[in-house]
């Protein structure tokens, strides 16, 4: 973050401005509020029909988008995101066509992000991703099962085509974890707020606090980066609770519920717009 | 079992070569450093190996037997066919080693529940009898398909006390009850472990049940030498994700003489599309926390795969045995359900032996590779796992139900 905010923006085009998601939660910051995340699967109801309901979570009120990319073996969410990815495969989803749902998101001039497993990426080529993903206008990538550990190829990739990289911190990670992790990422730290899947629950873990709490305390970089917490958040109340120590609120299952839930797109695409207008109302509190 | 021996791969890191690693959640980082260091401290601690060793020789019944199969050898080319009987195991086969080894370290590690993925049934019915003998909760999860082509196993796993959750996900198989068992962990890992059935998923899970499962080569050698007064000509094992088969191989990986061969279920054969035979038929990527071969499409979707067998219907294979598929010290070959069927029927006929379908793999390899090297080759074949589980597949196949005509010949 402090690298990119620094000598590298001022090499690029005179105005335009450095693509990297962390600009949107600065916006945010600027506001004094939390910045809202939407997630939302590639293909999904159908391939319009995420787009359509990107751009409506946009205009609602979503400050960065992220588009999941669809895969069969998503041994990190629930019910309902295993439901809608499901669904977009059997639409017939291609990774190609999640590039061509971030460029269409990402002309609103929202910043967007691509959330997936590693195998996809691994098998399209790690660096041609990163270009391709570059060229649809992609901030950079969440990686919910790639750890530093593993992460070289991506590292290189990431900095050839200057890409944000969002790691995971979990409860459960160690202090010494925290720094090792927080040090590469770029864009913003994701923080699971609970040890689990993904998926709505009905109160927020009491240890989400202190996870944001020691991640900002794990970072040595002069500027930290902004933490979001991601994982059971479904409502107002609960994103103006995270809100209220960390710098972004993440929703996926609810969105994806409400399209699964409704009669018709219109009715989902109704859905989704007063859920998000409730979060964007919840992270203002 | 000689530690040394057993360490020289995977690194640190748990990479055999290019395949292997932890490509996990962070949420389970911390699990599996834990898991690696109670296992380490464990392996290093006399009491617990006494106490694994005094299980396997009093509860699981080893050392397990080194059978001649003189009529069977007789159809493979007149072969010296030695079968290592680990269908004679407690529970009926090779996955009460692992099994034992984890469910006492399970215990050490101060966790009180464990759960376990399942295919054909063996690995969690052996998972249900460790959590009873030490009182640990057990949870078993099992694809959709699996628990019906497989429900003398289901019945056997809720009679030892284990709960066993449909899966009902993706293709309602293996892999599926691998994604559902670790969905759990996630949200259990404090009280819980997830005791992996085979050398698969992230380290240190590959290189812990290799070591635990390695005494099946470690006594065949032994019984072979005593037996011969020589090491065999080759090694035969069937390969899902590969834990009978490291077993039975990796004491014989530094004798050079000796050809180990890897049967992988090819389904209605490769070339149809409809298989399981991850080593001949796919490509590298990473699954289930492991980089190794696994069947995908072009996109790194995983491929639904088939097989008359259960226990290898899996689209991936542990990472040890990329590393020997792609050092050429073992050679991977992929066998019909057919030939198993067939092979299946001939040991049933020739020894009076009703093997699990997984280890007919192994047999229908065995006669191909003693029709190549000939009577003057000794042979020994992982014998992994007892038919008793899979009678109704039998009858099925065979047209053993009165009033029925056969559906596989």
């Amino acid at each position: 973050m402090s690298e990119r905010s620094g000598s590298e923006s001022m090499e690029r085009t005179e105005g335009a401005p450095a693509r990297t998601v962390a600009t949107a939660f600065e916006q945010a910051k600027a506001e004094g509020r939390a910045a809202l995340v939407g997630y939302l699967p590639a293909g999904f109801p159908s391939f319009e029909g995420a787009v359509t309901a990107a751009k409506t979570m946009v205009e609602a009120g979503c400050d960065v988008i992220e588009i999941g990319l669809p895969y069969t073996d998503p041994l990190m969410d629930g019910p309902t995101i295993q439901d809608a990815v499901h669904q977009a495969l059997t639409g017939g989803i291609r990774v190609a066509d999640v590039f061509r749902t971030v460029e269409a998101v990402a002309a609103t001039g929202v910043r967007t992000l691509v959330m997936t497993y590693w195998n996809p990426v691994d098998r399209y080529g790690v660096d041609a991703f990163a270009r391709d993903l570059s060229s649809a206008g992609g901030c950079g990538l969440i990686t919910p099962d790639l750890t530093p550990e593993e992460a070289e190829p991506w590292l290189a990739a990431s900095d050839a085509y200057d890409l944000d990289r969002v790691f995971l911190v979990a409860l459960s990670s160690t202090d010494e974890r925290l720094a090792k992790i927080t040090a590469l990422c770029r864009g913003f730290v994701y923080a699971a707020s609970l040890m689990g899947v993904t998926g709505a629950r009905s109160a927020v873990d009491t240890g989400a606090a202190h996870l944001v709490e020691r991640t900002r305390k794990a970072m040595t970089q002069p500027s930290s980066l902004p933490v979001g917490l991601g994982l059971g958040v479904s409502n107002g109340e609960q994103a103006a609770e995270v809100a209220g120590f960390a710098d972004g609120v993440i929703v996926g299952s609810a969105f994806i519920r409400r399209l699964l839930d409704a009669p018709s797109l219109d009715a989902g695409l109704d859905a989704v717009r007063r859920l998000t207008a409730e979060l964007a109302a919840g992270v203002r509190r | 079992m000689t530690i040394d021996a057993a360490r020289s791969l995977p690194d640190l890191t748990g990479h055999f070569g290019p395949f292997g690693g932890r490509f996990a959640p962070e949420a389970l980082m911390a699990a599996l450093d834990e898991l690696t260091t109670s296992y380490e401290t464990a392996m290093a601690d006399p009491a617990f190996r006494a106490e694994l060793d005094h299980l396997l020789a009093t509860y699981a019944g080893r050392p397990s037997l080194l059978t001649e199969a003189k009529r069977f050898g007789a159809e493979a080319g007149g072969a010296r066919i030695l079968l290592k009987r680990e269908d004679l195991n407690h529970t009926g086969s090779h996955k009460i080693n692992n099994v034992l080894g984890q469910a006492l370290l399970t215990r050490r590690m101060g966790k009180t529940r464990i759960i376990a993925e399942t295919g054909a049934g063996q690995h969690g019915v052996a998972t249900a009898t460790a959590a009873a003998l030490l009182g640990l909760e057990c949870v078993v999860y099992m694809g959709e398909v699996d628990t019906v082509r497989q429900a003398l196993n289901v019945a056997r796993m809720r009679m030892l006390g284990a709960e066993v959750v449909p899966v009902t996900t993706g293709s309602r198989t293996l892999k599926d009850a691998c994604n559902e068992a670790f969905r759990d962990w996630v949200a259990t890992v404090d009280d819980t472990h997830y005791c992996i059935g085979s050398v698969m998923g992230p380290h240190p899970f590959p290189m812990m049940v290799r070591d635990f499962q390695r005494i099946i080569g470690v006594e065949a050698r032994e019984q072979v030498l005593e037996l011969t007064g020589r090491p065999p000509d080759a090694v035969v094992a069937c390969v899902g994700g590969g834990s009978n088969a490291i077993g039975a191989f990796h004491a014989f990986v530094p004798d050079e003489g000796v050809r180990l061969y890897g049967f992988e279920a090819g389904g209605s054969g490769v070339e149809s599309g409809k298989h399981a035979a991850t080593l001949v038929g796919g490509s590298l990527g990473v699954i289930h926390g492991m980089r190794t071969y696994l069947l995908q499409d072009e996109d790194g979707q995983t491929l639904e795969t088939h097989s008359v067998s259960a226990g290898l219907d899996y689209p991936g294979v542990g990472p040890e045995h990329s590393w020997l598929h792609d050092s050429g010290r073992a050679t991977y070959e992929a066998v019909t359900d057919a030939e198993a069927m067939d092979a299946f029927a001939l040991l049933c006929r020739t020894e009076g032996i009703i093997p699990a379908i997984e280890s007919a793999h192994a047999l229908a390899g065995a006669l191909r590779v003693g029709r190549e090297l000939g009577p003057d080759a000794t042979i020994v074949v992982c014998l992994s796992g007892r038919g008793d589980k899979d009678m109704h597949t039998a009858a099925e196949w065979f047209g053993l139900v009165e009033g029925e005509g056969p559906a596989g010949a």
